[in-house]
């Protein structure tokens, strides 16, 4: 059984199908149609609601965090113990939320049809914010798209909804929401089973280990960003899952003396603080890593695990050097990242293995880490090209190189001949050319919709050209997402 | 009472009121169609798609279908009682594929089943034999081949060929503009309920309610007064909704007739994008002569629109294309063809601006080419080849322009958006910055209002005044988020001198007002709201009468203001008046109607005034873009607006804004791409990229023209807005192809396709390296030591 707040109301599920989203759990089974489907792939936003959990801080002190979903990838397995707030929850004694209010002010909607999406980000937005700021409205709204305002308005109620502290009726439920949530704390492995399918949900780390050993035929669900599609757009069916996210140990972050340890579970947004403190330029990238819905979900060992040649994070981490800690059972083993990756969807994991914990070098202000992101849209848009450069330069001379691409191959690689021309070799223009002619040899991109063969590989040579444009001359002015 | 009537009406014309919908859109109360309570025994339909561009239907097999549990019926085109194509005006589009299909997405058969995962799993089981016919999937093979859906057509004024061999400069070029996806959020749908008498109700998410119930009756095979269509509101139309919306609702009432139960029929959002028509990609040839200031002598066009498989409105789209070829300027002499190339892709539509955006940008390139050419500033091209007031004023249609405002909104915009000082200091900016280069570009817009198809202009309108005073407001306009109804509403809440909130808005419904025009053109509050006035006047002319008779005074002492009427001396509640009408057996119920006047247009001859008026608008756009990845970034846009008298400046600048994206949208990252078999492979918001919420520019300033009345008699002199503020959003594009030209010195014209996608811009700025013979930026700098 699995058990849940839906706004204000207590569920107990035990035999729904696993396979379920959140969006028609609230719209077909729960009757609650405010939330809408625009995609059903994450890519829209119209499907937007709330999650609210329990969260201690340093003092011990319990307080509710709130954070935007996109409940077409959800699975409702994933709301085990915590509050799922919904459109319908807003309103509170006939008088609409301020959120709600600022919209309609704002003349933020025109058709609706995205705008509870949008209330909902603005909503956590609202919980999360501490005074208007442009940048955190537009982190919060970049995954909900509206085609009628063009969205000034609807940044407009973000200044007005972030303007003042707007105690809430979530604010003064606040300890009796805890205490709810406690009492439906998991204790043991949750489960939904509905005959023919079911998921599993562990709460420690042995429990999956073991778990995953007797199930190996199990898809193993983080956030589901990724494996919902299978669902929502493949139109599969996932009669086993193992739901991860429960387990405290694999959403750490730790910091060794030498490595940032970051457990597989962990969502990106809570990635983005180490990272960010270590590598800027991952910080930069993890703001453009799809939206802030899919990034409050999707995880980084998720990002790892699907093996998709076009994910964000494994150039950059390829490039850092980064290892992956897999288990099995008791058995535990170290790989480089690099090792990982065989070949399309192809992984060195064995049967029964998983990804528990990603160890990413802290930085060495010997080397100088760069990252490039290049996409159609500059906000929630997969690469054509993504970019990796980390390089030991010492008395001008390359002393040590891990470039890395995604987009350019089957998986994310290093460019091993890009990286010979540079190694030993003085940094200047003529290494940087070879270097460039070198990356020719190390890809044969595909041409597709995001972009063709010819633009990759140009945009690539050109990417390392910008990097040493960015090293050698750093008041040159490099990057458009600066002025967004 | 006194002092009330003393106070003006705060929610009539002009407010800026919010969208009558507003607090329900945010609370989710706002009900659509897929949130309708539905019958337990509702079916859920799903269609089966062709993934062959062009092929035979050798065999269909919907055996396998029914071993699925839950399935209640399966159709093909056998099954249609009546009449088996739904082309709007000339057949083309078949319901369900006879013999044959043509394009990847065309419904084959179609299943009703208990859900819709039941209802694809057995569409997904028919078995379908095809025998593959060679397709036509290129724009310009088709111009080539004079591979058709209809038949060309020509606008000519002078001898453009004369005209272009005696011109001091000369120049051709050609353009390939990208189609558009509409991607309203809220996909097709429609639910049909089967009534008595072989009827149906039809709730559908539909532009055009009366045409869903002409084709709904026709495939059914019964009269149009069995059929009923209501729409209260559509998450988005944006044109896609004009005719793409009729096919769930067809064929659920196929399946409704056939099994007597409720169909719904919601399309997943790709099916939604492989099935339905999008705007028409078009491939443009020209040939222009002009002098040392870049005025033009002459020009021939070509403007090739792809259609897709089937006529749908192409034969109106690309006649508007052409209308809108002159954009703001005088062509001299000039010869334009239209051709509506058939491909074999989905049948591309309506879609805001309707062609009109895809012959601007073409002028709009031709403006720049010459401007590179004569080393000008493209801002002095264009206003050279403005139209003039009282000479070069006649388009190449033969209507003069009149009441033209751009020469005195160009000149405001340029002060107000410091154009000079900041092309300046973009050349400044650009020549200390090697990698990122700002762009600059002001462009104008006129476009014409009313549907070309004269006939369409009209429509009407019901009001029922209830004895409490209460009004019942109805129109045959429908709305998608542009906020019609509130501006209807304002209009009805005028005349009648009451608070807005006293009109209970309703939704369209064919068995209220009948016989409607689609809501389409820009035209909904033009047409809809004269008729609304024409309503409300009739009811108040009756109430005015009625009081005069029953207060023994004169009509000119009734007086109506901010919910109170005056009776001479005497001030009484509108209520009060309405009740004393009613006992005094007056009809609070009218109809209204209304038809615009002045317009004719004779096809044959190419000539006359297809269009009452002329809305105008300007917007001048900076851009920074990186040379070496092809990425851009909007930082500026200044935009002046011409909207009339506004009858709602939150809502029309809302339609200005949110038409500005849009149309920025499709000239940069909206990118359709077909793969070699014919199948769209951006199918989905996942590859297809409409501006999100970063690409906004940083810096946005709208104004509508203030003080300007439309000289014609308009619904209180406003101007139409929906789609003209689509077509600012082609300064954007100027401003990349701006930026681009700056690495050679803005002599060459960077041939930069739209969309202007990253890979497109970058390819223009190697162009402009091979122009210049300058490598990237990195090889010219020496190695600085670290």
């Amino acid at each position: 059984m699995i058990q849940f707040l839906v706004n204000q109301e207590l569920r107990s599920e035990h035999a729904l199908d696993p396979n379920m989203t959140v969006l028609q759990y609230l719209r077909e089974h729960l009757g609650k149609p405010g939330t809408k489907e625009g995609c059903a792939s994450g890519d829209c936003g119209a499907c937007t609601v709330v999650v609210g959990e329990r969260v201690t801080d340093q003092q011990g002190q319990e307080s509710l965090r709130y954070r935007s979903i996109n409940s077409c990838l959800t699975f409702v397995c994933s709301l085990h113990g915590k509050q799922l707030i919904s459109v319908e929850g807003l309103k509170h004694q006939g008088q609409l939320h301020s959120v709600q209010q600022a919209m309609a002010d704002c003349h933020g909607s025109q058709c609706g049809f995205c705008t509870s999406g949008f209330v909902m980000s603005l909503f956590a937005l609202q919980k999360n914010s501490d005074g208007p700021d442009l940048h955190q409205a537009q982190e919060a709204l970049a995954g909900n798209l509206c085609r009628c305002t063009g969205y000034r308005p609807i940044l407009d109620a973000a200044r007005q909804s972030c303007r003042q502290p707007c105690r809430d009726q979530f604010d003064e439920q606040q300890a009796q929401i805890i205490a709810r949530l406690k009492a439906i704390a998991p204790q043991q492995t949750g489960e939904l089973n509905s005959g023919d399918k079911r998921c599993l949900v562990p709460l420690t780390l042995d429990d999956l280990a073991e778990l995953y050993e007797a199930h190996p035929e199990a898809r193993l669900l983080a956030g589901g960003t990724d494996l919902a599609l299978e669902v929502t757009q493949q139109h599969k069916t996932l009669p086993v899952m193992i739901h991860v996210s429960q387990v405290a140990e694999l959403k750490r972050v730790d910091r060794t003396d030498t490595h940032l340890e970051i457990g597989a579970a962990t969502p990106l947004t809570d990635c983005y603080a180490a990272l960010n403190e270590q590598y800027p330029d991952f910080g930069a990238l993890l703001h453009r890593f799809a939206s802030l819905q899919i990034r409050n979900q999707g995880t980084l060992g998720g990002n790892i695990g699907n093996a998709s040649p076009i994910g964000d994070s494994p150039p950059l981490l390829i490039a850092l050097d980064a290892c992956i800690v897999l288990r099995q059972g008791e058995r535990q083993r170290i790989l480089a990242l690099e090792d990982y990756f065989i070949d399309y969807r192809i992984t060195a994991r064995q049967e029964g293995e998983f990804i528990e914990k990603v160890l990413v070098p802290l930085a060495n202000d010997a080397w100088t880490f760069r990252a490039y992101k290049v996409s159609k849209r500059l906000d929630d848009d997969i690469s054509a090209v993504c970019a990796a450069f980390n390089l030991r330069i010492e008395d001008g001379t390359v002393s040590g190189a891990r470039v890395a691409f995604g987009g350019m191959a089957a998986i994310a690689k290093r460019a091993r001949h890009c990286e010979d021309a540079l190694l030993g070799k003085p940094w200047n223009a003529a290494t940087l050319e070879q270097a460039c002619e070198a990356l020719a040899e190390d890809f044969t991109p595909l041409s597709d919709f995001r972009a063709s063969k010819e633009y990759r590989l140009l945009t690539a040579q050109n990417l390392l050209r910008k990097y040493f444009i960015e090293l050698q001359t750093p008041h040159i002015e490099t990057r458009v997402t600066a002025y967004v | 009472m006194a002092e009330l009537f003393r106070q003006d009406l705060t929610t009539g014309v002009g407010r800026s009121l919010k969208h009558d919908s507003a607090d329900k859109h945010v609370s989710g109360e706002a009900v659509y169609i897929d949130d309708r309570l539905e019958f337990p025994n509702q079916l859920h339909v799903y269609a089966r798609l062709s993934d062959r561009a062009h092929a035979r239907i050798v065999s269909v097999d919907t055996g396998p279908c029914y071993a699925i549990p839950g399935v209640r019926i399966v159709i093909t085109h056998h099954d249609i009682p009546g009449l088996k194509d739904i082309g709007p005006l000339l057949p083309g589009d078949p319901l369900l594929a006879i013999d044959k299909v043509e394009f990847v997405g065309q419904p084959v058969l179609a299943v009703a089943a208990c859900d819709l995962e039941t209802a694809r799993t057995a569409a997904m089981a028919a078995i379908i034999e095809y025998e593959d016919l060679e397709p036509v999937l290129d724009v310009v093979q088709a111009l080539r081949d004079k591979h058709f859906v209809l038949d060309s057509h020509t606008h000519r004024r002078g001898d453009s060929a004369t005209a272009l061999t005696s011109a001091p400069h000369r120049l051709q070029g050609s353009l390939h503009i990208g189609g558009q996806e509409h991607f309203y959020l809220e996909t097709q749908i429609s639910s049909v309920m089967p009534t008595e008498d072989g009827g149906m109700i039809v709730y559908c998410s539909t532009q055009n309610p009366t045409e869903v119930q002409k084709l709904v009756a026709e495939v059914l095979d019964v009269p149009m007064n069995k059929i009923v269509v209501d729409m209260r509101r559509m998450g988005g139309g944006f044109g896609g909704k004009e005719t793409q919306a009729a096919s769930p609702a067809c064929l659920c009432a196929v399946v409704a007739r056939l099994t007597g139960q409720p169909a719904k029929m919601r399309l997943p959002r790709v099916e939604d994008m492989l099935m339905t028509g999008k705007r028409h990609p078009f491939y443009i040839e020209y040939d222009v002569g002009f002098d040392d200031r870049g005025r033009l002598h002459g020009i021939n066009f070509d403007l090739a629109g792809n259609c897709g498989c089937s006529p749908d409105l192409s034969a109106s789209i690309v006649d508007r294309a052409m209308f809108h070829a002159d954009n703001a300027y005088y062509l001299g002499d000039a010869t334009i063809h239209g051709h509506r190339c058939k491909t074999n892709t989905a049948s591309n539509t309506a879609y805001r601006g309707f062609g009109g955006p895809q012959g601007m940008v073409a002028i709009e390139e031709v403006m720049d080419h010459i401007a590179r050419h004569l080393a000008l500033d493209p801002l002095a091209v264009r206003k050279v080849n403005y139209y003039g007031k009282t000479e070069r004023n006649v388009t190449h249609y033969h209507q003069t322009v009149e009441h033209n405002m751009l020469e005195e909104m160009t000149a405001e915009l340029e002060a107000s958006s410091d154009y000079a000082e900041r092309r300046e200091s973009i050349r400044r900016f650009n020549a200390g910055s090697p990698v990122l280069k700002k762009g600059l570009a002001l462009t104008p817009v006129k476009f014409g209002i009313s549907f070309t198809a004269s006939f369409l202009n009209q429509a009407g309108a019901l009001i029922h005044i209830y004895t409490d005073g209460s009004i019942h407001l109805n129109h045959g306009g429908t709305e998608m988020g542009q906020g019609l109804n509130t501006k209807v509403a304002q209009v009805v809440a005028e005349v009648f001198q009451v608070d807005f909130r006293r009109i209970q808005i309703t939704a369209t419904n064919t068995d209220k007002v009948p016989n409607t025009s689609p809501t389409a053109a820009s035209s909904g509050a033009d047409l809809n709201g004269k008729a609304a006035q024409n309503a409300a006047e009739i009811l108040k002319r009756r109430l005015v009468e009625f009081a005069a008779r029953h207060y023994r005074i004169t009509e000119e002492d009734v007086e109506f203001r901010n919910g109170h009427v005056r009776l001479r001396e005497e001030i009484i509640s509108f209520e009060a008046l309405v009740q004393q009408a009613y006992f005094g057996q007056v009809s609070l119920s009218s109809t209204g109607f209304y038809r615009t006047p002045k317009i004719y247009y004779d096809r044959s001859l190419a000539r006359g005034r297809p269009f009452y008026y002329f809305a105008f608008g300007a917007a001048c756009v900076e851009v920074i873009i990186d040379t070496l990845t092809g990425e851009y970034k909007m930082l500026r846009t200044d935009i002046l607006h011409d909207v009339g008298a506004s009858l709602n400046p939150a809502i029309d600048i809302g339609q200005v804004e949110g038409g500005f994206i849009q149309g920025m949208g499709w000239l940069t990252t909206e990118e359709l791409v077909w793969n070699a078999k014919g199948r769209l492979m951006t199918n989905s918001p996942a590859g297809y990229k409409i501006p999100a919420v970063a690409d906004m520019p940083l810096d946005l300033r709208v104004k509508l023209v203030e003080n300007r009345k439309n000289p014609e008699d308009t619904v209180f002199h406003s101007k139409a807005v929906g789609e003209p503020p689509f077509m600012l959003g082609i300064a954007a594009w100027c401003a990349i192809k701006d930026a681009v030209a700056s690495l050679a010195d803005y002599r060459v014209q960077p041939r930069i396709d739209a969309p202007a996608t990253p890979e497109r811009v970058l390819w223009g700025c190697e162009q402009m390296r091979q122009a210049q013979a300058v490598r990237p930026p990195a090889l010219d700098m020496e190695t600085v030591p670290q």
